[in-house]
């Protein structure tokens, strides 16, 4: 499955620089708003799914090599983030759904692997 | 006794800076603080009821410390009744408060003036979402006086995180004169390390704090993100008996700028932290 498909199939809004998406394959899929256990736990190249919206969650995304990052439920990362993940080429995404969900929606999609 | 009339703000040098640090640059001999500087009392919800005013007083006198700091969760109702129960002993009581960021870490927020951190207050207030404590689920939040006496019931829930991101709190809190630690970073929750996993470039600290229950030499080791950065440590005081006063100053004064002249080294001013 394609990260453009899950942006369709979630209708998820990309907050960063539009890439090739179609392109892109995540490997699975990671929850947590913990970040020391985000880079203990998450795939490389796989999604994350967190409602932190802070400066770090670039710096983990790029360490990590993430495909993407999901911001659920609303939360909206300042500007300065934003550029910063696009300076880094990361992709932000957001919901206005909680986490539950939007991990609900990934695993009925297909994206099982925890990492 | 200069210190404590700058800190009560009977000389209202506080209000200029230049003139405070004259003040300082005159009284060139230092004296030494064994410090607590998080320590919370029933207006937190999850502090034992024996944390009022005289009671914290008494134990610190009896463990030797003469610097504390109040700071319970997003809150700071009790501080003056805390200053008032030192009054008459050798005691400083800076005021303080424990804040909970958007991403619920945990920062201890100091100051030298009750203005100061009533400003902090107002802002903290503005931002606190209004939600009601329960009290069967989160405990007491009490606002006493000096003697200990019930005054009222905080009834806003404290144990929430405040819609302020860790940058602009530090702004805020620095722009305000105060200073801005980092609680309890070896926790695995409500921590700047557990929840942001590295430290965050846009800011700075000047110190971060360690709990009772690991070393400086341990963090260090366990936490190489956090590379060079001073650490003290503190009780996180919820009962009498978590008081801790492992942490030495050398200062001239015991105020927010002689804390950051310690906590560089600077000026012949110093602080170790004592292993337990």
């Amino acid at each position: 499955m394609t990260l453009q498909e899950i942006i369709d199939q979630l209708g998820l809004k990309v907050l960063t620089d539009v890439k090739d998406f179609s392109q892109i394959i995540p490997t699975g899929g990671y929850a947590s708003d913990l970040l020391s256990c985000v880079i203990a736990g998450a795939p490389r190249q796989g999604v994350w799914v967190t409602l932190q919206a802070h400066m770090n969650i670039v710096a983990v995304a790029a360490l990590l090599d993430l495909s993407a990052v999901i911001i659920t439920e609303g939360a909206r990362p300042e500007p300065r983030v934003i550029s910063k993940a696009n300076e880094e080429g990361i992709t932000l995404l957001a919901s206005e759904q909680p986490t539950f969900q939007v991990v609900g929606r990934l695993w009925e999609l297909g994206l099982k692997n925890g990492g | 006794m200069g210190a404590n009339r700058l800190i009560k703000g009977e000389t209202g040098l506080e209000r200029f800076p230049e003139v405070a640090v004259k003040e300082v640059e005159l009284k060139r001999e230092l004296d030494t603080y064994v410090a607590d500087l998080h320590i919370h009392t029933v207006l937190s919800p999850c502090a034992n009821v024996e944390m009022i005013p005289p009671l914290i007083v008494q134990t610190a006198l009896e463990k030797g410390i003469n610097l504390i700091a109040i700071t319970d969760h997003n809150a700071s109702a009790n501080v003056s009744a805390v200053q008032k129960a030192a009054a008459r002993a050798s005691l400083t009581v800076l005021p303080g408060m424990e804040l909970q960021t958007r991403e619920e870490v945990h920062l201890l927020c100091l100051f030298d003036t009750p203005e100061q951190l009533a400003a902090w207050q107002a802002m903290v207030d503005a931002r606190l979402p209004d939600l009601e404590n329960d009290v069967e689920f989160f405990g007491e939040q009490f606002v006493v006086n000096e003697t200990g006496e019930f005054i009222r019931r905080e009834h806003r829930l404290l144990s929430v995180s405040v819609d302020f991101s860790l940058r602009e709190a530090v702004t805020e809190v620095t722009r305000l004169g105060g200073i801005v630690i980092p609680a309890h970073i070896d926790r695995q929750a409500y921590s700047l390390v557990a929840n942001l996993g590295l430290l965050p470039t846009d800011v700075s600290f000047e110190a971060l704090e360690i709990s009772r229950f690991t070393s400086p030499a341990e963090a260090y080791r366990r936490f190489p993100q956090i590379g060079q950065i001073p650490l003290i440590q503190n009780g996180d005081a919820h009962s009498l008996d978590e008081l801790l006063g492992t942490t030495i100053f050398r200062l001239a004064f015991p105020s927010v700028a002689e804390l950051r002249l310690a906590l560089l080294n600077a000026g012949n001013r110093s602080f170790f932290v004592q292993s337990g």
